[in-house]
């Protein structure tokens, strides 16, 4: 297949796999952080383990829009739910994160009516053929997906259509960074910058990270040649005693983002004074919620939600593991009372969680010794 | 204790988690429950099979296996709530046809009689009945096998879908072909019948949503009994066959896995998938290895017979792109590892529920 087979090319795989090799020094420890869920899954998914060399580790970050919803939202997106008349949409993996009383297929099965959309236009689509229905689109992620709920916002208002609005849980990637670099336990040499959300943001506003945390930062592509050759680059960069934001994945990647989504983005959203994040915490401005203007396309606002925090639960160490303090099996309840089936953690739901990939893919890596 | 040794542990740990006993944990039936993967298992472990457990059940093959005075005979039976009921490559009538034939035929049995058991909406199309059971007839005249008995139940506007049909088969082990899964050792080959997921791509493709269009492919659905007795004719040394439907070919390798006792080992590269499939895939994050299939088997042959068998597949139609993807090994026992195109290996373990899109 064109623009994906080219990045999986195993022979290059050895060759690179062997000069990062090269650039190990013996007896010293290397940990980069992905920061988006997406790499973890193409980490886990073709293997890319196999290919380092024991002292480098790779550490799964927060990128997962799904595992930081904390509890309490998942709750609020049910108790909107209930309402009558509401018809709840949302992404796929989403449907099987856990609320403190169940998740969406749960609810489901008690009566809501919360269905999966591939898009938030999907979500546009049925409020338009069902004007019965108060549609309501439970919208997670980074700065890749803001751009096209608040397109849809845009949309709907143009439309004026009434019967549509927006439980807005989009947030914000460089405060997570941030709060992670302040975490006294890290013990990063670098991060491997998130590919999607940088085509939004671009590359600019890491500088923050070499400047004055001194970390390199490359931002990757996701098929598994892109992750290799960033990881090369970490490692060329932290011999090299150099920390620079370089843009591994310029054929995607412009430098100075997609002023236009941003624009979009403003226009409709705004910086929450906090927001809380599964595992990590309330962190200050790193979540945005829907603009005064836009009220009307608000369930924030339109149904009374309760807001209600629900603390997470006590044996789960979602937070350790996103910080990358924690490899996914050290927490204690991993495997046992949190499984894919049931999971306590967001970190197991999604397939991008680090947890749900160690579970799928990686339990075995360490014994690839079956070829 | 090193690090390796309390990450041992800890794997040893799930793995005494995974073989307790199953137990349903939801008040009330999910989605998931009917996806076909862990959540099924569950539901069938705990609910079906301690409610109704004896020895002719406990196997929970494709077919059951019974003795009837000096007959073997195979018993078999599957619903269908496909949407839409029309879709390129078949509809849901010879999807109910084939489904049955075909879990008579990797049963070792030759299926020769079905019932058929319809539940309507008030208001549906009479017009579309004709259509689905012509194609039942066509179906059933390809597969060489009768629709002898049925039933029929209307229900309220707005409490079915449609029309779903359940059909039962039953079918005639002429020869022990010595099928199961302790015939399953170290050193088999598996082969899958053709590419993978045409059937699940086809249906996701066709209800509209995604926007995505694939031009040419269409369901897979086939009727399996011909091209399984070319195989068991050509390689006695099969071991056991399945059709890998609901949870696609990596729920049936891990079936495998678990119940033989042993590993699977499958290279990515052997599994025929084609591009439209596989491209649909990357677009949505859904691995075809887990999409459905409706006319496409999985089979254990010896591995000494393996090229024989491939032969034989390959010279059938509906085996033309058989493939040997992969073979059985002694250790990790219960898993299936998954050599990726890539150059690294993963657990292709089985899904809770149906595959969900990723976000981004």
């Amino acid at each position: 297949m064109r623009f994906v087979d080219e990045f999986r090319d195993a022979a290059k795989a050895r060759a690179l796999a062997k000069e990062i090799a090269g650039l190990c020094e013996p007896g010293r420890e290397y940990k980069f952080m992905e920061v988006c869920g997406g790499h973890t899954h193409t980490i886990y998914k073709h293997g890319i383990e196999d290919y380092l060399p024991a002292n480098i580790t790779l550490v799964h970050g927060p990128g997962c829009p799904v595992c930081v919803i904390p509890m309490g939202r998942i709750d609020d997106a049910i108790h909107i739910a209930r309402q009558p008349d509401v018809l709840m949409t949302s992404f796929g993996d989403m449907m099987r994160v856990p609320g403190s009383g169940g998740n969406f297929f749960d609810s489901n099965a008690e009566g809501t009516n919360i269905r999966m959309v591939y898009s938030p236009l999907d979500a546009l689509k049925i409020a338009r053929q069902r004007p019965d229905a108060r549609v309501v689109f439970m919208a997670i992620g980074f700065e890749t997906t803001a751009p096209s709920t608040a397109m849809t916002v845009l949309r709907a208002a143009k439309e004026g259509l009434e019967n549509f609005s927006v439980f807005c849980n989009h947030v914000t990637i460089l405060p997570a960074i941030k709060a992670i670099l302040d975490s006294p336990d890290q013990r990063l040499d670098g991060f491997l910058g998130p590919g999607h959300v940088s085509t939004v943001i671009g590359c600019e506003p890491y500088r923050f990270i070499a400047r004055d945390y001194g970390k390199p930062l490359v931002v990757a592509g996701f098929e598994p040649l892109d992750v290799l050759q960033s990881i090369h680059r970490l490692m060329l960069q932290v011999r090299d005693g150099r920390a620079e934001v370089e843009n591994q994945y310029a054929r995607v990647v412009p430098w100075q983002g997609n002023p236009t989504a941003l624009r979009v983005i403003t226009e409709v959203m705004e910086l929450r004074p906090y927001f809380e994040w599964r595992g990590l915490g309330f962190i200050s401005h790193s979540a945005l919620r829907m603009r005064e203007e836009y009220a009307r396309f608000d369930a924030e606002r339109l149904f009374d939600v309760p807001g209600v925090r629900v603390a997470d639960p006590k044996a789960c160490q979602c937070g350790e593991v996103l910080k990358g303090v924690l490899k996914p099996w050290e927490c204690k309840v991993f495997g046992t009372a949190c499984t894919p089936e049931t999971p306590i953690g967001t970190c197991m739901v999604s397939p991008e969680g680090a947890c749900a990939a160690y579970y799928n893919f990686g339990r075995f890596t360490r014994e690839a010794s079956v070829r | 204790m090193s690090t390796s040794e309390r990450e041992q542990q800890v794997l040893d740990r799930i793995e005494r988690a995974r073989r307790r006993r199953a137990q349903v944990k939801e008040e009330r039936i999910t989605l998931a429950h009917g996806a076909g993967g862990k959540a099924t298992k569950t539901l069938v472990d705990a609910i079906f099979l301690e409610a109704f457990r004896n020895p002719r059940l406990e196997p929970l093959g494709d077919a059951a296996e019974l003795e009837i005075g000096c007959s073997r005979l195979a018993l078999t039976t599957d619903s269908f709530v496909v949407t839409p009921l029309f879709f390129p490559g078949g509809d849901i009538g010879d999807l109910a046809v084939n489904g049955t034939v075909n879990d008579l035929a990797v049963s070792g049995a030759r299926p020769l009689y079905l019932t058929a058991g319809f539940i309507l909406e008030e208001g549906f199309p009479v017009a579309d009945l004709v259509r689905i059971t012509g194609s039942m007839r066509a179906a059933a005249d390809a597969a060489g096998v009768h629709i002898v008995t049925g039933d029929t139940k209307v229900v309220q506007r707005g409490k079915g879908d449609g029309c779903y049909l359940n059909t039962a088969g039953v079918g005639v082990v002429g020869h022990d072909w010595g099928l199961g899964m302790s015939g399953v050792r170290p050193g088999d080959a598996v082969l899958v019948s053709g590419p993978i997921g045409d059937h699940g791509v086809t249906i996701m493709l066709a209800r509209g949503d995604l926007g995505i269009e694939a031009e040419g492919l269409v369901s897979d659905t086939a009727p399996l009994h011909d091209v399984v007795h070319t195989l068991l004719l050509a390689a006695p040394g099969v071991r056991i066959m399945r059709d890998a439907t609901r949870g696609g070919v990596a729920t049936v390798l891990n079936e495998i896995a678990g119940s033989a006792g042993v590993a699977v080992v499958v290279d990515e590269d052997a599994v025929p998938v084609r591009p439209e499939v596989r491209g649909a895939g990357e677009l949505l994050g859904i691995d075809p290895l887990y999409v459905a299939c409706e006319g496409r088997f999985v089979a254990v042959v010896d591995g000494a017979q393996a090229d024989r068998a491939l032969e034989a597949l390959r010279g059938h139609p509906l085996g033309a792109q058989a493939s040997i993807i992969g073979r059985i090994a002694a250790d990790p026992s219960g898993l299936v590892l998954l050599r990726t195109a890539f150059g690294g290996t993963r657990i292709c373990d089985v899904l809770v529920g149906d595959p969900l899109p990723r976000i981004c």
